[in-house]
């Protein structure tokens, strides 16, 4: 049984992570990493980064890249950037860590992705659209390929 | 049938700031307050749209909920996980620039999406997730 304070406290933490979240969907074209976020509610690293993932179910590093990678999805898919400049419009510094990340969640690496992917989606209805392209969060991708046709 | 959408319920944790949200930085009307203190129901709505409302009200009245559901609501709206709206405008970075001037937080700078819409997004006071598109 928690006690009313507590509940409090809890609430306030909650609403702080909840910050740390929102500025990753808003910022994370920048070059955000978890010591900046942590600095941002004044917390350290390793507390917002066990703190993040008891309440979200993934680390705060991950949520981030997850969210480049979907964006990074969808320039892909317009057919018009390349891999490296797809890369750094969506914060990532390494072209070689955004690969792995990119393959791991989508299953296979950017170049293919874009390959395959470039003008697919269109015509297709966008709340069809949205589920079939979004990345799979804590869990990595089968390989499968997207049939979309 | 003739059947509209009357009203679609947001929780708020602290009635007076989730009025500031929607009636100061969105500019909807205030049609009807009934209750007090933390206990109120406000109902809200966009002027040019007087059968479409919005009611903000305290999650923790709602009746039947055991302690440990109140709780979980409460976290899941402090988290930001809970309640979700979907507005649309017709001039979005007017709306955005408009909105963003007040203190609110800002959770997405208008974007095109790759599902077909652009839109923006801010988080009211309660942390419900606000997203607003572009009507095209």
């Amino acid at each position: 049984m928690t006690s009313a304070p507590d509940e409090a406290q809890r609430l306030r933490d909650l609403k702080l992570l909840r910050r740390v979240r929102d500025r990753m969907d808003r910022e994370y074209a920048q070059p955000l990493d978890v010591e900046a976020l942590a600095r941002g509610v004044n917390m350290s690293a390793g507390h917002l980064s066990r703190q993040f993932k008891l309440a979200y179910g993934e680390a705060p590093y991950s949520y981030l890249m997850t969210r480049r990678i979907e964006r990074a999805m969808a320039l892909l898919r317009r057919g018009d950037m390349s891999v490296t400049e797809v890369c750094f419009a969506v914060g990532c510094a390494s072209l070689g860590a955004f690969s792995t990340r990119f393959t791991e969640l989508v299953g296979m690496p950017p170049s293919i992705y874009r390959e395959q992917t470039a003008g697919a989606t269109a015509g297709l209805p966008s709340c069809v659209e949205k589920q079939v392209t979004k990345p799979i969060r804590n869990q990595e991708a089968p390989a499968v390929q997207l049939h979309l046709a | 049938m003739d059947i509209t959408i009357h009203s679609s319920m947001l929780p708020h944790e602290d009635p007076e700031e989730s009025l500031t949200f929607y009636r100061d930085a969105l500019g909807f009307e205030v049609r009807l307050d009934v209750g007090g203190g933390k206990m109120r129901w406000i109902t809200v709505g966009p002027l040019n749209q007087p059968d479409t409302n919005i009611v903000l009200y305290p999650p923790s009245a709602t009746p039947g909920l055991t302690d440990d559901e109140r709780r979980l609501i409460a976290e899941m709206m402090a988290k930001g996980t809970y309640a979700q709206v979907n507005l649309a405008t017709k001039d979005l970075d007017g709306t955005f620039e408009r909105v963003q001037a007040g203190d609110v937080e800002v959770v997405q700078e208008p974007t095109e999406q790759p599902y077909g819409v652009r839109d923006c997004a801010f988080r009211d006071p309660a942390g419900n997730m606000v997203r607003i598109q572009e009507q095209r």
